[in-house]
């Protein structure tokens, strides 16, 4: 294996074999992956990162197929990552997406990657952010995250793409679906699937009933989109609308966006540091033990112990 | 930091054959097995399973094929890995290939041949013994 220097400068100069091996160690956590990360870093802010989520079977992976050959008919260069669920029982995980888009495999100007979530939350895997970045920094023009079918709640997407377009398909359910908080509030673009079946005018109405019902005035109106995945139907006006979005982003709010994702970030990398510290510490001391079976017996909650460790830690809050 | 490998496996189906039961069968079971595994679907060519293998970063790949067209096609797969540098992915093969074709297989590379009646646990002990070790 080469040494992770060599794998950033790959990474930089578009090599498909360096992406691939700086995605591998990202994903596996392994300790070169917070100095390839500090590396490439610089480099990333070019592409232009898009969520697709939507419910399991709703065409998603089909529909990233015909999105691809659009942009690199425009000349861009496209990566994707296809996130899958990993199974919670025994870690493995089958990852299917690719199989929808195979044929572009062999197209230079694309690069493809599956994931699996690790038992990750909230629709995509804990590595899915930096993957993206390395495929930014790699020169990718569009970076393409296909979430896991995901149903109302799995909204991580947010953190990662700058422009989220949520799939359906028509009858999968009634307006009082639409409704509902969580996924339907992220879209930046919402696309009917499968428009040649019957109900997609419904659905589609359903969908722009459940907009007319946001009080607040929003500066960007979600659009409703008709595409038929199989056929590229509908495939060149969704893409219309993803590079409106993208100029509206530039022009209003990106850097209010921005500044949100950069927070977020801090205060995840912060966690992580801060728990990874102290857990260390507490292995090392040989008493990790010790709290998780006060935890275990009732005496402490975990809350509490977190308090008295920082306190430790960090000495005396305020 | 814990580092948390898991090995990652493409199942690919090269050339002219639609009969995918087998590889889904074996995919299950790698996937049973807790590892991550990769379908590229049918009628792939050589290009695709390689480009394939060299995206997706795989330490193993698993060639299913029932259509006769081994002799042709798994040289040009071997060949194109090592045109990559991937010498050190795990390649084994499956399906219908005759017992007096292995020799000639084995010499190109591919580390052990299943054929029909192989059972499923055979196939994950022998990935799990022979993954390249990675560094």
């Amino acid at each position: 294996m080469p040494k992770i220097q060599e794998i950033a400068r790959g990474v930089l100069a578009g090599d498909r074999r360096s992406i691939a091996r700086a995605i591998t160690t990202i994903e596996n956590n392994s300790p070169k992956a917070q100095e390839l990360i500090a590396s490439i870093f610089p480099h990333t802010g070019n592409a232009h990162i898009i969520g697709l989520t939507g419910p399991p079977g709703s065409g998603k992976s089909t529909l990233i197929d015909k999105i691809i050959r659009e942009y690199r008919r425009k000349g861009k260069t496209v990566g994707v990552i296809a996130v899958d669920p990993t199974s919670p029982f025994t870690g493995g995980a089958f990852l299917g997406d690719r199989i929808r888009m195979q044929e572009l495999s062999t197209d230079q100007g694309v690069f493809i990657r599956s994931m699996a979530t690790r038992n990750y939350l909230g629709g995509i895997a804990k590595a899915t952010k930096n993957a993206a970045k390395v495929l930014d920094a790699a020169g990718k023009d569009v970076v393409i995250v296909e979430t896991v079918g995901a149903g109302q709640s799995e909204v991580e997407i947010i953190k990662v793409a700058q422009t989220i377009v949520v799939l359906f398909a028509p009858g999968l359910g009634d307006e009082i679906q639409a409704i509902k908080a969580g996924i339907m509030e992220i879209a930046d673009i919402f696309v009917v699937n499968k428009a040649d079946r019957a109900n997609a005018d419904k659905a589609v109405m359903d969908i722009q009933a459940m907009l007319q019902l946001n009080n607040k005035e929003k500066k960007w109106k979600p659009p409703v989109l008709k595409t038929a995945a199989l056929t590229g139907e509908g495939v060149p006006q969704l893409i219309e609308r993803i590079e409106e979005h993208r100029l509206f982003l530039e022009k209003k709010f990106e850097r209010k966006r921005s500044r949100e994702k950069a927070e977020a970030e801090l205060v995840e990398a912060i966690k992580e540091k801060v728990a990874s510290s102290i857990i260390e510490e507490l292995k090392r001391e040989g008493k990790l033990e010790e709290f998780l079976q006060k935890i275990l017996e009732k005496k402490m909650d975990p809350a509490s112990i977190a308090e008295k460790l920082l306190n430790r830690k960090f000495g005396k809050q305020v | 930091m814990q580092n948390q490998r898991k090995i990652r496996v493409l199942i690919a189906k090269p050339g002219l054959d639609s009969h995918d039961r087998g590889a889904k069968i074996i995919a299950r079971a790698l996937r049973d097995a807790g590892m991550e595994v990769i379908y590229t679907g049918l009628k792939q060519t050589p290009e695709q399973i390689v480009e394939t293998a060299l995206q997706e970063d795989v330490d193993v790949i698993g060639l299913s094929i029932l259509s006769g067209a081994h002799k042709t096609l798994f040289p040009m797969i071997m060949e194109l890995l090592k045109q990559k540098g991937l010498t050190d992915v795990l390649v084994v093969a499956g399906g219908i290939i005759p017992e007096e074709d292995v020799p000639e297989m084995k010499k190109l590379g591919i580390k052990e041949i299943f054929g029909p009646g192989t059972r499923t646990d055979k196939i994950v002990q022998f990935v799990f013994e022979n993954v390249p070790k990675r560094t």
